[in-house]
């Protein structure tokens, strides 16, 4: 019973790296650009959920309200202002830009918070817990995993089903025959970024409540995401979802055997499933 | 009334020039069909007309106004709409969606819409759920006839509608030309193969080396002046 138990927390564990994730699959997925500041822009995001905890005194989820505007603000001003003029037939300016950024940022919040570990207090919750037959799982892992299906659910729908989702698709395929459409591609890219700094700010909040934070975990939490994508199939968020869970469940599989194994089982999995499938489980039809 | 014209307009790829001052106009309702070889500059100045090629403000006036420094999103905006060469479908869009984003940057009412073009081509009504990659080439080439006057244009540019297809289904094609026309959109068609084109045209023009060389309605040119314009007066 306890391997159910541990591959259950490992799926549940897998909707918050999906939460990590569906951002950056997203952006990957329209613009070809990886984010490598995506790790620390969720940190950011927690940070700004902090604040308005701590300082206005708001209880977490009105925060969330308030900083996911806000973060679409960032993410807009620095597609349209910063990473657009990045964007070319040469891969590495936008990945040297955003590995810039994500130093600027760790230093930002180091000398904005100082390294001190923080966490977003949310009362008993935090600890409570329900009976799923023989085992018992946390109810913040369970929202988070159900954040996670109704913030993919939610990027299915955008980009299958409205407007703004077709020209995300046209901009990716041919960004020239689309500007004929009457797209303007910045301003689509632009669009395309806030989305994901919302689903970071959804992210943070998850990241904040379950474990400790300081300014300098970033990269790792883009590591996972990344992975992620990787194994979900470029462009799929049901796949990123899917990565998301099978690193998750690597992960608490790895570390239940034994705790220095958690993080590199991970790892692992996702070097195996790149053996086996090198464009991911579900790669979108057309790259 | 003249919807659209040139002055003196020239195109460069970066030191190579494409377009040697081009002056050409097209009247609200009028077919113009531009003629030529293969490198004759036909397909540089549409792009130059739609606003993929940036020109000199006072090179290209449209409705009265000199748009020639517009990008084509805002071209697209003021009812210039293409049908570019090679169909360019978006193979990430079923045949729908490829025909519902061709609204995006202009929605205006009028005569054209998802239901009148399954009425211009019912076998896209049959095919609308399908990957536009699906489609063969001359069905392709509907919807992008299709996506282009989804935006109801007021000036559709056609490049090279029937290269690849087999002249039965360029019949097919050029068959639902009369129907645009009717509703009085303004054409210009831009071809190789000129028995099609001069059918439809109410104005003929031949291009050469980026210089129009020859210009008329498709009556009082004839054959040989045509093919002195299209390859050079001693080919």
């Amino acid at each position: 019973m306890i391997w159910v138990d541990t591959i259950v927390q490992g799926v549940l564990l897998g909707g918050l790296y999906a939460l990590f994730a569906a951002g950056l699959s997203l952006v990957f997925g329209i613009m070809r650009l990886v984010n490598l500041a995506h790790g620390d822009l969720i940190i950011l995001a927690a940070y700004l959920i902090l604040v308005c905890v701590t300082v206005l005194g708001l209880h977490p989820l009105l925060a969330v309200l308030i900083a996911a505007p806000v973060m679409f603000a960032v993410g807009w001003g620095l597609q349209r202002f910063v990473l657009t003029r990045t964007l070319g037939d040469d891969i590495l300016p936008p990945l040297l830009v955003t590995f810039g950024l994500s130093i600027v940022i760790q230093n930002a919040l180091l000398e904005g918070f100082s390294a001190d570990s923080q966490r977003i207090p949310l009362g008993s919750v935090e600890t409570a817990s329900v009976a799923l037959g023989p085992i018992s799982v946390g109810v913040i892992p369970l929202l988070t995993f159900a954040s996670a299906i109704v913030v993919i659910l939610a990027l299915n729908h955008l980009f299958y089903r409205t407007a703004l989702g077709r020209a995300f698709r046209a901009v990716s395929d041919d960004a020239t025959t689309a500007q004929l459409m009457g797209i303007r591609p910045a301003s689509i890219f632009a669009m395309a970024t806030g989305i994901a700094m919302v689903v970071v700010t959804i992210a943070a909040i998850y990241l904040g409540v379950r474990a400790n934070f300081d300014p300098t975990i970033g990269p790792a939490r883009l590591i996972y995401a990344f992975e992620a994508v990787i194994i979900g199939g470029l462009g799929s968020f049901w796949g990123t979802l899917a990565g998301g869970i099978i690193i998750g469940v690597a992960q608490t599989l790895g570390g239940a055997i034994n705790p220095e194994w958690q993080i590199l089982s991970g790892h692992l999995a996702f070097l195996l499933v790149l053996l086996v499938r090198p464009r991911g489980l579900f790669p979108r039809a057309f790259d | 009334m003249t919807l659209l014209s040139t002055h003196g307009l020239t195109a460069f790829y970066g030191s190579f020039q494409a377009l040697f001052g081009v002056d050409l106009r097209i009247d609200a309702g009028e077919t113009l069909a531009i003629i030529g070889a293969n490198g004759a500059g036909k397909s540089t100045l549409m792009r130059a007309l739609s606003g993929i090629l940036a020109s000199s403000p006072d090179m290209i006036f449209y409705d009265g106004a000199s748009v020639g420094a517009l990008t084509a999103p805002e071209m697209m905006a003021k009812g210039i709409a293409m049908v570019p060469e090679g169909r360019k479908l978006f193979p990430s869009l079923n045949v729908e969606e490829n025909l519902q984003i061709g609204t995006y940057g202009r929605k205006t009412t009028g005569p054209w819409n998802l239901s009148a073009i399954y009425a211009l081509f019912p076998i896209l009504h049959e095919r609308r759920l399908q990957a536009s990659t699906s489609l063969s080439g001359g069905q392709q080439q509907m919807v992008a006839i299709g996506r282009a006057l989804m935006s109801n244009p007021r000036l559709l540019l056609c490049d090279e509608i029937s290269l690849g297809l087999a002249p039965v289904v360029i019949k097919d094609i050029y068959a639902s030309l009369p129907a645009i026309k009717e509703t009085g959109t303004s054409v210009i068609v831009v071809e190789q193969d000129i028995t099609q084109s001069l059918r439809v045209a109410n104005r003929v023009i031949c291009m050469m080396e980026g210089r129009i060389t020859l210009q008329g309605t498709p009556d009082s040119l004839t054959r040989s002046a045509i093919h002195n314009a299209y390859f050079g007066a001693h080919a």
